[in-house]
């Protein structure tokens, strides 16, 4: 006699994800979550300048923000303190991970903590008392190009580099101290062995909160608004004036392309991080 | 065998108050497969480290090939070491791997390939030269390792329980591929392992430790047939121990009394006991005959008792015997199958008579020194 068993198998968690209530709200969460992205990029090709209603598609005001030098402008602020950020995060991350992962010293708890404090503080306290700070030790605010940014800089540095620090110590975790031992033992000299096998082994890490550190920096506003002046705007600052002028498919344009960037650098983020689980998931 | 390629004066070791390695004095001469053994924590692991040059010793000597080696790092000492984990780098292919320590240190890269195909087929892995550790089996990375050590060409090889890792049949057969390797390759390979069939099977010499000290040095068939102390005798086979006590010596044999019996016990001793003096009697489960109670006057060394359990082991059967005139005191008796079968009858609560020959017995030292 046969038995039949599958009239009633048991749920187990992962069959939710078949039941008819559960993919509701997951479209309408990704409905939630993603209809006004789609909007602001569909009306990016929108042509009228009011931007209300759906006028037919032109890529008219691409070229208008092409061609509009305060957002050029912006642009390239924002990409070269992303990159500056991005150095000086990852360095500073680099060594504060070392320094939890290799050594021991009083009051390590404590200090592990006040690393991770700006990770959970709200950005509108440190902006005020970012502003406050530089105010108070008299920063200029007349330096020519690229030291203007300074400023915002430092600031971007200070809220991201913890992120890089906690990344990259996870992954120091995962490191076999024998591996270094082994290398010496072969011949290697310290140069060697940290090139040869430290960094391999916390590359994936480092790119992963390098492009991380480069989005945060990247769209960061209310930090940003805090300590920035009228020769250093940002993306994020150019596009809520522009905003608050008026709101022209240009503005959805240089929104777009913002998110576009941020996108392809979170990609390659998982990407990497993906391809080193698969990689290195048996040892 | 003629000059010593590491020499060990009285090197010592501590661990905030616990001494790892105390005043370990040990001499390993050229082309040796030494074996060191010894039970978990014993200190095993960390002579091998401080011979590698990863831990420094508070106090002693150590030469390599003559050299003092106190001021030479861990990567200009003329060994090499395989780790217990493997270590081997997952970011390199197995060619990579074991090329590593020969780009290191220079060696031009067609001659590092031709050294390292070599090694390859030496040990057995032609073919997997571009897989990645995580692609390997167990002792296909047992391989990779040993053969990015031996690349190198070292005086010694230095291996951390290499085969702890791999299931009992495949750790029988690296057991004798490392016998081969050492043999044809004339390396001195320094075996670290706490399983004593192990060190039996493969090495020259053993090295038997015990709480950061050696208890004793000898060759496999030495250590079983006549090992120096109670450590040793217990830790290599098993051994039953009776306490006794010395009453007379002629020539080569000893006579000693038990306590258990009024029988004077014959063995063969030492050179340096003394009447009256107490010892243990040692006697190896596979040396004791096993007969059913009857003609008693028959043998020399002879205790009765009665069997209080049978292990069966497959090819023997072990004999739990209860000694008639202490409780407390249970013999192993260790009978293989073919021996038994006039004996087939032997069973549970049945009083037997164990004997042995005088040449078979042990004569210990009671404290463990
Ligand atoms: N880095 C260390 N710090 C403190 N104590 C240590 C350290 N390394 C080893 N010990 C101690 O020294 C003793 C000897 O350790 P070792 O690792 O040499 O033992 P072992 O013989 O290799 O044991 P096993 O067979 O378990 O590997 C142990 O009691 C251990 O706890
Ligand atoms: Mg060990």
């Amino acid at each position: 006699m046969k038995i039949k068993n599958n009239d009633k198998a048991p749920k187990v968690s992962l069959d939710y994800f078949y039941q008819w209530w559960f993919k509701v709200i997951l479209c309408v969460t990704f409905i939630f979550l993603y209809a006004p992205i789609l909007v602001l990029i569909i009306f990016s090709f929108n042509d009228s300048r009011r931007n209300i209603t759906w006028r037919g598609f032109t890529f008219k005001y691409y070229e208008k923000a092409a061609l509009n030098d305060g957002l050029i402008d912006a642009f390239i602020n924002s990409l070269t303190i992303g990159i500056f950020n991005t150095l000086g995060s990852l360095i500073l991350g680099i060594l504060t991970a070392l320094l939890l992962w290799r050594f021991r010293f009083p009051f390590k708890a404590v200090y592990e903590g006040i690393i991770l404090l700006p990770v959970v503080m709200p950005e509108i306290c440190i902006g005020v008392a970012l502003l406050v700070f530089f105010n108070q030790i008299g920063w200029a605010n007349n330096l020519p190009w690229p030291l203007s940014l300074s400023k915002i800089t430092f600031a971007h540095i200070l809220f991201s580099f913890p992120f890089v620090a906690i990344i990259i110590r996870a992954r120091l975790a995962t490191f076999n101290l024998e591996q270094e031992e082994a290398a010496f033992d072969l011949g290697a000299s310290p140069g060697q062995v940290f090139t040869n096998v430290f960094l391999p082994h916390i590359r994936p890490a480092l790119i992963v909160s390098g492009l991380i550190a480069f989005t945060l920096s990247l769209d960061d506003f209310v930090i940003t608004f805090f300590t920035s002046g009228p020769d250093t705007i940002t993306v994020p600052i150019k596009i809520y004036s522009m905003v608050r002028f008026s709101v022209t498919p240009e503005v959805n344009a240089a929104s777009t392309i913002l998110l576009l960037i941020t996108l392809c650098a979170a990609g390659i983020a998982l990407w990497v991080h993906r391809a080193k689980i698969s990689r290195i998931g048996k040892l | 065998m003629k000059n010593p390629i590491i020499k060990i004066e009285g090197i010592t070791k501590k661990f905030g108050i616990k001494n790892a390695l105390e005043e370990i004095d040990l001499s390993i001469y050229e082309g040796e497969f030494f074996a060191i053994v010894g039970p978990s924590g014993c200190g095993k692991t960390t002579l091998l480290r401080v011979l590698a040059g990863f831990e420094v010793p508070d106090s002693g000597l150590l030469f390599i090939d003559g050299e003092n080696m106190r001021s030479i790092p861990p990567n200009r000492r003329p060994l090499n070491i395989v780790f217990q984990s493997y270590a081997l780098f997952p970011h390199m292919t197995v060619l990579d791997n074991i090329a590593f320590g020969l780009k290191v240190t220079g060696v031009p890269i067609k001659e590092c390939y031709q050294r390292v195909k070599m090694l390859l087929k030496l040990v057995k892995l032609s073919g997997l030269d571009h897989r990645f550790p995580h692609q390997l089996s167990g002792g296909q990375l047992q391989r990779v390792a040993l053969a990015r050590a031996l690349v190198k060409r070292p005086k010694v090889l230095l291996l951390d329980e290499p085969l702890s890792a791999l299931d009992a049949k495949l750790r029988n057969e690296m057991r004798q591929e490392l016998v081969r390797l050492q043999k044809s390759m004339g390396i001195t390979f320094i075996l670290v392992t706490h399983d004593q069939q192990e060190a039996l099977s493969t090495a020259d010499r053993i090295a038997v430790m015990n709480n950061g000290r050696i208890k004793q040095v000898a060759s496999p068939t030495n250590l079983y047939e006549s090992p120096s102390n109670k450590f040793v005798a217990g830790f290599i086979g098993s051994i039953n121990l009776i306490k006794c006590e010395v009453r007379q010596i002629e020539g080569e044999l000893c006579a000693v009394t038990t306590g258990l019996t009024k029988d004077l016990f014959s063995i063969k001793g030492k050179n340096e006991i003394s009447v009256g003096q107490s010892y243990l009697m040692g006697v190896r489960p596979e040396k004791i005959q096993l007969t059913k109670l009857t003609d008693i006057d028959q043998y020399d060394n002879k205790l009765a008792g009665i069997i209080n359990n049978i292990t069966y082991l497959g090819r023997s059967s072990m004999y739990h015997v209860k000694v008639s005139g202490d409780e407390n005191i249970v013999m192993n008796v260790s009978m293989s199958h073919s021996d038994r079968s006039e004996n087939i009858d032997l069973c549970i609560g049945e009083s037997v008579l164990m004997h042995w020959t005088a040449g078979s017995a042990l004569l210990l030292e009671d404290h463990d020194s």
